[in-house]
């Protein structure tokens, strides 16, 4: 087997607040090949600060350390920070939950793609730049490419920000894609068509891609592979075409907590939290 | 044809956008001269007295009251007032018995040289170290910052005036003393825009420029620290809250370098409001710091107004206060231009 792509060991992600400090990733480890990876858990259960320390990008104050956090050999805790900046977009991308709000409202979103393209193929010039970003929006299934190209963030629907915020982030053929709940922000049928578009992108360059969601229906029928977090902490590994068989009692609760269409259980079993499982 | 119908469109929109503001300007001028025509008016104050002095016959006090057009009613005297003020007549000046716009047209241009200048020097250095402070939140420079702004800010300006003519002009000799040029320079140029530095430079007098530069270059940087103490505060708070923003952790998962996500990102969102407070400090200064040109004997606005006040010179004070307002308009639509230019969400 090849060396894996990204390997994560004991991560752990600490904020020194005032209050005193707060952990919010707790011994996370995974490998990941060229794959699918979803990442499922609830709200504060630390999945989106794996993203982001994985990307060098955790918020200040906060403190990452990790027995071993490389990606494709290349030790990022140690790494310098122009390393990281090329590996950055570069090789590593990530899109985001809200166009709304991750698309910088003051530029055009062809403007942010020419932006992420020429930061990492410093010796294209603006033609090839916005050749490349023009391809990008098409692949991305905008109508008009070049319209969108030159509108601004608020001028597009919650979908089309989302597909140029992937067109952004995929325009310099990254190796893995973190995707940080790209579709909680859009509604149902909007998602099924940026997911589509997404899987679609993914298959065809052969990337990674860590699918980070609280949708356990969803991760499961988007991933190979699915980690389940709690409190910081990988609670549970698993195929995602195994999910029915998971033994630990949040991933249970959880899935009983999905409706079914066949039989009608009222009232749906709610998630009986056990402290036992944050320890 | 879609063409033509989006030309006439676009220059419908212009003429009604111009339409709106000249009535904006117009109300609120008008309100403005309402206000403090009557206020001149309640207040306790006999301009008649001020003209013929307390000792004079009475024939005479009647006699320039008449002429003064004060025995008219109230109502009366302030549509003659507007009627007049319209053609740009502000009547005259009890004080320098000119007329009070040709007064005006003196003083303006030194209080617009000077502002401007410290308004420059305060955004220049106030946007970089308020850009500074926001990145370098909670460290030695923050505090660092912060103190310069909270002196510039707490300090009374004709103080520190005092101090740095003691200092760079008594002591150093590095600059030039109050007023606005040597009066060995003051005829060898004749007065254009009524702005020295414009004047001698584009009239090749360089010595003269010089003079001027080093005269305008004490009060201009106070007035420039002045503002900077605001101006880099609001900067640190606008950055801060645009810092935090998801759009700026995409530019950097984009691989962009720190000092494009800071200068690129953050500062043109965080611009948009800044526009606002860079404006209302700019109006702040035109309206004339009247101690820092007392202190520099800068025969600007604000030294004009408060003389008249003091000597019941109600023409005057009126005429100042349109120019003032009238700049608070303007600068507004400046202001809203610029926002437009900016921000496309508010186009």
């Amino acid at each position: 087997m090849t060396k894996p792509l990204l390997e994560v060991e004991d991560l752990r992600v600490r904020f020194h607040l005032r209050t005193g400090t707060v952990e919010a990733v707790r011994g996370v480890s995974f490998q990941l090949g060229r794959e699918r990876l979803g990442i499922v858990g609830e709200s504060g259960s630390g999945k989106s600060q794996t993203g982001r320390a994985i990307l060098g990008l955790t918020p200040p104050p906060g403190e990452v350390t990790a027995k071993r956090l490389t990606f494709d050999g290349i030790d990022l805790l140690t790494a310098s920070t122009k390393t990281l900046r090329q590996l950055r977009g570069g090789r590593i991308s990530m899109v985001m939950q809200d166009p709304k709000y991750s698309l910088n409202p003051v530029m055009t979103i062809g403007e942010q793609i020419i932006e992420a393209y020429q930061a990492h193929d410093k010796s294209a010039n603006r033609k090839e730049a916005r050749d490349r970003a023009l391809a990008m929006l098409e692949a991305v299934k905008m109508r008009d490419p070049g319209r969108v190209f030159a509108l601004y963030p608020h001028e597009v629907s919650g979908g089309m920000g989302q597909r140029a915020m992937i067109a952004m982030m995929l325009v310099t053929e990254p190796d893995l894609l973190i995707a940080d709940e790209p579709t909680s922000a859009l509604d149902v049928t909007v998602s099924m068509e940026v997911l589509r578009i997404l899987d679609e992108l993914v298959a065809e360059r052969g990337m990674s891609l860590i699918f980070i969601s609280h949708d356990l229906k969803l991760v499961s029928s988007f991933c190979d592979r699915v980690l389940v977090m709690y409190a910081g902490r990988v609670v549970e590994e698993l195929e995602a075409k195994h999910l029915r068989e998971a033994k630990h009692p949040y991933t249970q609760g959880l899935m009983r907590c999905l409706p079914t269409l066949a039989d009608d259980v009222r009232p749906l079993p709610t998630l009986n939290r056990d402290p036992a499982w944050a320890r | 044809m879609s063409r033509g119908g989006e030309h006439a469109s676009a220059l419908r929109s212009f003429l009604k956008r111009l339409a709106q503001f000249v009535i904006v300007l117009a109300t609120t001028l008008l309100g403005l001269v309402a206000v403090t025509f009557f206020i001149g008016r309640v207040v306790p104050i006999d301009p008649v007295i001020a003209i013929v002095g307390d000792r004079a016959p009475p024939h005479v006090y009647e006699r320039t009251r008449k002429e003064l057009g004060l025995d008219k009613p109230l109502a009366e005297q302030f549509v003659i007032y507007v009627k007049k003020a319209a053609t740009g007549d502000f009547g005259n000046s009890v004080l320098t018995t000119n007329p009070v716009m040709s007064d005006i047209a003196r003083v303006f241009p030194a209080t617009l040289e000077l502002a401007t200048l410290g308004t420059i020097i305060g955004t220049l250095i106030g946007i970089p170290l308020g850009v500074l402070a926001a990145v370098k939140r909670g460290t030695l420079i923050d505090q660092v910052v912060r103190f310069l702004g909270l002196v510039g800010y707490s300090i009374p300006i004709f103080w520190l005036g005092l101090m740095g003519l003691l200092l760079f002009y008594a002591k150093l000799g590095w600059v030039a003393g109050p007023g606005r040029i040597d009066v060995t320079y003051s005829y060898l140029y004749t007065p254009v825009t009524g702005i020295v530095l414009l004047d001698t430079l584009m009239q090749g007098q360089m010595d003269a420029f010089w003079d001027a530069v080093s005269h305008v270059a004490l009060p201009a940087c106070l007035l420039g620290y002045f503002s900077l103490a605001y101006i880099s505060r609001m900067t640190r708070s606008f950055m801060l809250n645009e810092l935090a923003q998801e759009y700026v952790i995409a530019a950097r998962v984009k691989g962009l370098s720190e000092f494009r996500v800071i200068w690129r990102h953050a500062l043109r969102n965080a611009a948009v409001p800044l526009i606002t407070v860079i404006a209302l400090s700019y109006a702040n200064l035109l309206e004339g710091s009247v101690l820092t040109e007392t202190v520099f004997a800068w025969p600007g606005l604000g030294q004009y107004i408060t003389n008249s006040l003091q000597n019941a010179d109600m023409n005057a004070v009126l005429g100042g206060t349109i120019v003032i307002g009238t700049v608070f308009v303007l600068l507004n639509l400046v202001s809203d231009l610029l926002y437009r230019l900016l921000d496309p969400r508010t186009r």
